[in-house]
């Protein structure tokens, strides 16, 4: 040993009034685990001497007057003993294919005790839920939030009132297709292993998005005073499929690659048609949110494919399951079809009826072939593509 | 004696807390898995315990201080042995604090005189017994020269529960009482909850190291057994992650051999505030009538 032991000077500070803590430390990096301590405090050996029972050290004898000496007790760091680092927080590096449950909710990069619970976290594989976009997007998705507040609610509505009734049907539309975007996420929120963190994050702030939308459609259907227009059996039909769906690849391909991908198509339509700015302000906020929402599915699912090319196959069974379970119901209902006529038609003048009518078909076609793009990216063939883009619901979502 | 094997051991321990049951069935597995049998029975009270052990109900019985001591009077009124067989490191040499408030002008134990003191529960040894026993030693008697205000939380129990503690330094910062009588455990527990803010109070006196909870036998379990219990128990290392989950439920880092060396002030209280018999039996206690 060289020279004296590290010397803790406490000052008037005692053991009831956080003296431990300096202890502790000097005793975790004295080399020998030995400490001199010094303090005025006038209880200082008494306290201390109840603390170093309570973890294990032991107050040797005094070495000079007025300084106590003590020394680290065998098992002052047992809980390091065995700890695993479970992986690493830079996901560039530090991520591991399949974590281990007992990591459970530590931090990633933290020092895990071994021992303890070992909660369920079904979707703990990498290659079914990273994207190496996932931070980026969670970056991307914190900055983006935006206020309901934020809309120009003050601005005045002058539609006819068939306007606003198509607005108001079309609204309701919407609103319960982003109950089922919320509500999706949330749940494979809570399956996914915290070590994919990133993963959780981008996830909670779609659901945090869908909730904005939720809010910002409502207040946009009451504005005018109309009562809320129908939600139809198909409709609600078509979401519960994608309610039910229990695989994270399968559900995120047809909620977010096929549905909300298609949305986003749906949005720009609204942006342009729209007959007032509040409205066709909603519709370019959302239609931004929901383009991360794509981004995200899109980006996980093509390293998935790409690590496992068998997933591609099950998407598109799941593309054809879906269309035969649907295949008895009536898809979009007439009364959002009719209105979309309407938003884009902007009158009930016949000419205008007619080009409204033309620019829903050409919505349709635009919704085919950006669904036909994505499976492309997914690594489909163009026949294939075209096939599958042609089952989607013909509710959209 | 008919010797108790290492199978149906019976080890008795009092439920002054639910998490008792957790700990006692996991030291059950652990020696189970070392090829000892030990059952538990559990007590409400420590003298009910002591009584069942010295009838051969539990062969092992998890005492606090004052239940052993009871235990070993009685032994040898009966010309029995009684053994402490381990300890935990934490048992052994406590101390308790007596408390005033920070402004008191109370500089020594004297000072004490003809003011109140709040303690813990009337059978607590580390807030009752050993800190009146202390003052008695420096001078003050407890039955004439101030006025004792117990704070009696699950009598019985032998100060297990903090709640009596509590109760006392409530009611020293409340001006109450004029000083309290800890466990130098709580008194560092209290600092840090926040039951004590800090400079609120300070310490007037300390009494001398004593030990606590021991985990005791009498002559009926075979020697080698005892051995066997023993040598199980001191291997726990708190290195090992499932020993450690059972060692800080039960507050150690590691286990110790047992001894009677530590019970001296204690048991000069028990004969002075006539809480025992000599031969054991429960005395009138200088509480009177209380426990009636």
């Amino acid at each position: 040993m060289s020279g004296p032991p590290p010397l803790v000077e406490l000052g008037t500070l005692g053991f009831d009034q956080g003296a431990h803590v300096l202890l502790a430390e000097a005793l975790r990096t004295s080399p020998d685990g030995v400490v001199r301590v010094r303090g005025g405090h006038p209880d200082l050996p008494g306290g201390m001497a109840a603390w170093c029972r309570r973890h294990g050290h032991r107050i040797i004898a005094a070495a000079e007057p007025a300084t106590l000496l003590v020394e680290r007790g065998r098992h002052a760091n047992a809980a390091w003993i065995g700890a695993v680092r479970a992986g690493d927080p830079d996901p560039s590096t530090g991520l591991v294919e399949r974590p281990p449950a007992e990591w459970g909710l530590a931090a990633r990069g933290a020092a895990v005790e071994p021992g303890g619970p070992a909660p369920r976290f079904p979707l703990d594989r990498q290659t079914d839920v990273w994207t190496e976009r996932a931070p980026d997007l969670y970056r991307a998705a914190a900055a983006g939030q935006w206020s309901i507040d934020e809309l120009p609610w003050g601005l005045t509505l002058a539609n006819a009132p068939v306007i606003e009734r198509a607005v108001v049907q079309v609204m309701t539309f919407l609103i319960e297709n982003e109950m089922a975007a919320l509500v999706i996420p949330a749940r494979f929120l809570a399956q996914v292993h915290p070590h994919f963190r990133e993963v959780q994050q981008v996830l909670a702030l779609t659901t945090a998005d869908e909730a904005r939308h939720v809010e910002a459609f409502t207040r946009r259907a009451r504005l005018g005073g109309e009562p809320l227009g129908l939600s139809t059996v198909g409709g609600r039909a078509s979401l519960q499929t994608l309610i039910e769906e229990p695989d994270f690849a399968i559900a995120s391909f047809l909620l977010s690659a096929m549905g909300e991908g298609t949305f986003v198509t749906l949005l720009g339509f609204l942006e342009r048609h729209a007959p007032d700015e509040l409205t066709r302000t909603i519709a370019d906020r959302v239609r931004q949110d929901e383009a991360r929402h794509v981004a995200f599915a899109m980006s996980h699912l093509a390293r998935h494919v790409e690590l496992e090319p068998s997933l591609r196959g099950r998407l598109a069974a799941s593309a054809e399951r879906r269309h035969e379970e649907l295949r008895t119901t009536n898809g979009l209902n007439d009364e959002v079809f009719d209105s979309l006529v309407l938003l884009a038609a902007g009158s009930t003048d016949p000419e205008d009826i007619r080009s409204g009518w033309r620019a829903v078909q050409e919505l349709q076609v635009a919704m085919a072939e950006g669904r036909a793009a994505r499976l492309g990216r997914l690594g489909f063939s163009p026949s294939e593509a075209e096939e599958i883009a042609a089952l989607h619901t013909r509710n959209f979502m | 004696m008919s010797g108790a094997s290492r199978s149906g051991l019976v080890l008795g321990a009092v439920a002054y807390d639910p998490k008792v049951v957790t700990i006692w069935e996991g030291f059950g597995e652990w020696f189970g898995r070392a090829g000892i049998e030990v059952d538990y029975l559990l007590f409400s009270n420590y003298e009910r315990l002591v009584d069942a052990h010295l009838a051969g109900v539990v062969h092992l019985a998890w005492n606090s201080p004052l239940a052993w001591l009871r235990t070993r009077l009685a032994a040898e009124a009966q010309g029995r042995e009684a053994t402490t067989v381990v300890m935990r490191d934490t048992d052994q040499d406590l101390t308790s604090v007596v408390l005033v408030r920070s402004d008191d002008s109370a500089e020594q134990v004297g000072d004490l005189y003809g003011r109140t003191v709040g303690t813990g529960a009337l059978d607590s040894p580390q807030a009752t017994l050993v800190p009146l026993g202390h003052l008695a030693a420096e001078g003050l008697d407890p039955m004439a020269d101030i006025s004792v205000r117990r704070f009696d939380v699950l009598v019985g129990k032998h100060g297990d529960h903090v709640g009596g503690e509590r109760d006392a330094v409530t009611a020293l910062l409340a001006g109450e009482v004029d000083a309290a009588c800890i466990a130098d455990s709580s008194h560092l527990l209290f600092a840090r909850d926040g039951s004590l803010p800090i400079g609120a109070t300070r310490v007037l006196s300390r009494t001398a190291p004593y030990d606590h909870c021991v985990l005791t036998a009498l002559d009926d379990v075979e020697p080698e057994v005892l051995d066997a219990v023993s040598e199980v128990l001191l291997a726990m290392s708190f290195g090992d992650p499932e020993a450690r989950r059972l060692l800080e439920l039960e507050g150690l880092t590691e286990w110790r051999r047992g001894r009677d060396t530590g019970f001296d002030a204690l048991e000069a209280a028990v004969h002075r505030f006539g809480v025992y018999h000599p031969d054991g039996n429960l005395g009138a206690g200088w509480w009177g009538t209380d426990r009636a």
